[in-house]
């Protein structure tokens, strides 16, 4: 049974189909725009964390540490590329 | 009748007829040729159906050659028509629908192929390694970039070439300002080449990091593989952005949709702040790897090794992290505040520090070096001065409130031209002239190499100097004419003059091409140049699997160690060799991806519809078939070994 449906995948389907319905809820559901933003931000994150760490098993080669070093970098840019955008074309125009 | 209508030329010239014909004769004779010299089958098995990441690399490079050949002749025509005040050669929209074209094959279909062209060829020998990770996609990334070019080039025939600049800004790029279908072909043409770009980048950082010989660790890799896995990770972050935008752009045009638009809640400047968040790092992807070749052909033609290896590698790192903080340079004029502004100009100044370095670490290799001048040298000694140029005239442009003044004038089209040209052209060309004798078995004559490149370098600088000049006298890029009281008639005739230069250089170097192909010996060794990384180390022509052993490495400088300090590099006995099977997959679905392009640009939704299906089909297949290479046995193995090594 353990190897027809390892918890750690079993659990990590469970959670990204949970955060698929929170975040469709926000269409459904009458929250204010920030509420909103709020929610669909979180759900974002913590969905692509979690596939890529339980469903394409970051972790788990000896790879890891070049994988993460990526993952963080491109965060770190996507970052910047959203403030600096928002910086450039809305705060300080 | 009126269904043919949308595909006719909405500004024909006699210009465009004659090169209707041009272009039915070339290809009517193209296909004559290979049925008459029964070629056909050797075409498909051995080129259109390869998975081989050295004639992927050929490939690329013929196309590049092809492209700078059609971006060329605008630019002549462009300069010819700014020569002399008031000239009548080419009329507005001619002009606007030439130098467009120029900016987007140059840069794209020029300036890309041709560096991954080499990377191609380079790395896997470099790092002693069989083939890409995916040799598959690979095979896919060149036929998605090569349908891309040549969807983009038929729109001079098919419907009006895109006339909205390189940048295509809106709201002049919308369906209000450019009706035709033009930037639809700039939307869909550049996105199918995007992709491509994309996938080589995936494809590169895996080789890189999965596939390289046993005792390399990333700090021995060669420089050029060092600046191709910093490029393509500059890519995977970069073209994603430029794939968004472009099909927001897309939706905006053929949808409907009110991402860019002026009205409706949509931000016309979002586009320049998108294009150049893609198109900041785009320059830093051109340039890296041309700095990779540099440090190859300079720590060998200086015979000694590359000095200072590890500020070489960090400052192409902190170049690959700046390259992202500088966007807003591109729009310092566009009406956002002092504060955005001054940020975004200290990061770009802060970018010319890592540059600087590299700059120096050149100079400090030839210092104590036994300099030896032979044309990839002289490309690189010609490139440190010129280059700096650009480079210097670049930080004029990053002071903001400076920019104010030189803001697309002439004199941001001489900087850009000043990098690109000495920075990634003569990189292009020295990559060329160095690995010509192991692409093809032969050198390319030195005598000719070096008329040309001196002439490209007086002609760089004939062409672009004066624009510095003009530029700060306040002439405007993009202007199809001007008057004789402004007086920029005299450095328009001096560029004019210049680029004919240019032009005579570059005819040289395809008749050095010609000239060496019939008269240059065929016997030359496998290390002509006597040079100290890995792609030097295995036979000429290079057999198919690269590597009958694979090398054992534990330095920067591996042949150069086995040369001198008697390391020995191949350890063992033959063993089989798996190697990827061939496949007309990647051929076929670039063809698709072809006709799902044109579809899309003329907005036909039946054959649009047919060829996405087509397209998913093909990647169904591609999941579902079972293929699992084949293997070269050790007798045949032996058998090419012994052939190579009597030919050296
Ligand atoms: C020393 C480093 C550099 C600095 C500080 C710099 C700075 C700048 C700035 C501030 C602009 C915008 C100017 C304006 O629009 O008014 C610009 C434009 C440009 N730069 Fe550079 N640059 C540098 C190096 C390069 C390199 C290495 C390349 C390419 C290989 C390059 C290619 C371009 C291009 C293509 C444009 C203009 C594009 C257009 O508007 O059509 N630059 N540069
Ligand atoms: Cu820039």
């Amino acid at each position: 049974m353990k190897e027809l449906f390892p918890p750690k995948q079993v659990m990590g389907f469970v959670l990204s189909l949970t955060l698929t319905v929170v975040a469709l809820s926000v269409y459904f559901l009458n929250m204010s725009f920030a509420v909103g933003m709020t929610v669909l931000l979180v759900t974002a994150f913590v969905q692509a964390g979690l596939q890529l760490v339980v469903f394409m098993h970051a972790g788990e080669s000896e790879d890891k540490a070049a994988i993460y070093t990526n993952v963080y970098y491109g965060l770190a840019l996507a970052l910047i590329t959203v403030f600096g955008t928002l910086l450039a074309m809305v705060w300080d125009m | 009748m009126d269904y043919f209508d949308r595909f006719a030329i909405p500004h024909p010239s006699p210009v465009i007829y004659a090169s209707m014909v041009a272009i039915g004769i070339t290809v009517l004779a193209i296909i004559a040729g290979l049925t008459y010299f029964k070629k056909w089958g050797y075409l498909w098995r051995e080129w259109l159906t390869t998975v081989d990441h050295k004639r992927i690399g050929i490939m690329y490079l013929i196309s590049a050659l092809l492209m700078l050949f059609r971006g060329g002749v605008d630019a002549i025509m462009l300069r010819a028509q700014l020569s002399v005040p008031e000239n009548k050669l080419l009329d507005a929209q001619h002009y606007n629908e030439i130098f467009s074209t120029h900016g987007v094959v140059m840069i794209l279909f020029m300036a890309m192929p041709f560096i991954i062209a080499l990377m191609n060829f380079v790395v896997p020998l470099q790092i002693g390694a069989r083939d890409v990770a995916f040799p598959r996609l690979n095979a896919l990334s060149f036929w998605l970039f090569f349908m891309g070019a040549m969807l983009f080039n038929i729109s001079f025939v098919v419907g009006g070439s895109p006339d909205a600049g390189w940048t295509s800004y809106f709201p002049l790029a919308g369906n209000e300002f450019s009706e035709s279908v033009g930037t639809n072909y700039y939307m869909i043409a550049i996105q199918i080449a995007g992709i491509g770009t994309l996938m080589t980048g995936i494809n590169f950082m895996t080789t890189i990091l999965r596939m390289r010989a046993p005792g390399m660790t990333l700090m021995k890799m060669p420089m050029f593989t060092w600046s191709s896995l910093i490029t393509n990770l500059i890519i995977v972050f970069a073209f994603p952005v430029l794939t968004v935008t472009l099909a927001m752009g897309t939706m905006d045009r053929l949808f409907g949709t009110n991402f860019f638009t002026t009205d409706n809640g949509g931000m016309d400047m979002l586009w320049a702040n998108l294009f150049w968040v893609w198109g900041h790092p785009e320059v830093y992807i051109l340039i890296l790897p041309a700095f990779g070749i540099y440090s190859e052909v300079i720590s060998t033609f200086a015979r000694r090794n590359l000095y200072g290896y590890k500020s070489m590698v960090a400052s192409m790192v902190a170049i690959s992290f700046l390259s992202f903080l500088v966007w807003a340079h591109h729009f310092f004029t566009m009406g956002q505040g002092a504060l955005t502004n001054s940020i975004f100009s200290i990061t770009t100044m802060a970018i010319a520090v890592p540059t600087g370095v590299k700059i120096f670490n050149w100079l400090l290799t030839l210092w104590k070096g036994k300099i030896v001048i032979t044309t990839p040298m002289l490309y690189s000694l010609l490139f440190i001065p010129l280059f700096t140029l650009g480079g210097v005239t670049g930080v004029m442009l990053g002071m903001s409130a400076a920019d104010y003044q030189y803001h697309n004038t002439m004199f941001l089209v001489a900087h850009f031209h000043m990098v690109i040209i000495p920075g990634v052209i003569f990189a292009m060309l020295a990559g060329l002239t160095y690995y010509w004798p192991k692409m093809f078995g032969f050198m390319l004559n030195e005598r000719i190499g070096k008329w040309a490149a001196w002439l490209i370098a007086i002609g760089t600088l004939v062409a672009f100097m004066p624009m510095f000049f003009s530029g700060l006298d306040g002439q405007a890029r993009r202007m199809y004419t001007y008057s004789e009281s402004t007086g920029f008639g005299i450095y328009n005739m001096i560029s004019f003059i210049g680029a004919l230069v240019l032009a005579v250089g570059f005819v040289l170097i395809v008749y050095n091409i010609y000239y060496s192909t019939r008269y240059a010996s065929r016997d030359i060794s496998s290390d002509p140049w006597d040079a100290r990384s890995l792609e030097w180390a295995t036979h000429t022509p290079v057999p198919e699997y690269n590597f009958a052993i694979l090398p054992q490495v534990n330095s920067t400088e591996a042949l150069w160690d086995a040369k001198k300090k008697g390391h020995v590099l191949f350890k063992g006995e033959y063993e089989k060799i798996h190697m990827p099977n061939n496949s007309g997959v990647p051929f076929i679905m670039g063809c698709i991806f072809f006709a799902w392009g044109f579809s899309f640009v003329f907005g036909m939704w039946i054959p649009l519809i047919l060829t996405t299906i087509g397209i998913f089909a093909c990647m169904a297949l591609r999941s579902f078939e079972k293929d699992h290479g084949r293997y070269i046995s050790v007798e045949e193995i032996e058998e090419t070994e012994t052939k190579l090594r009597g030919a050296n």
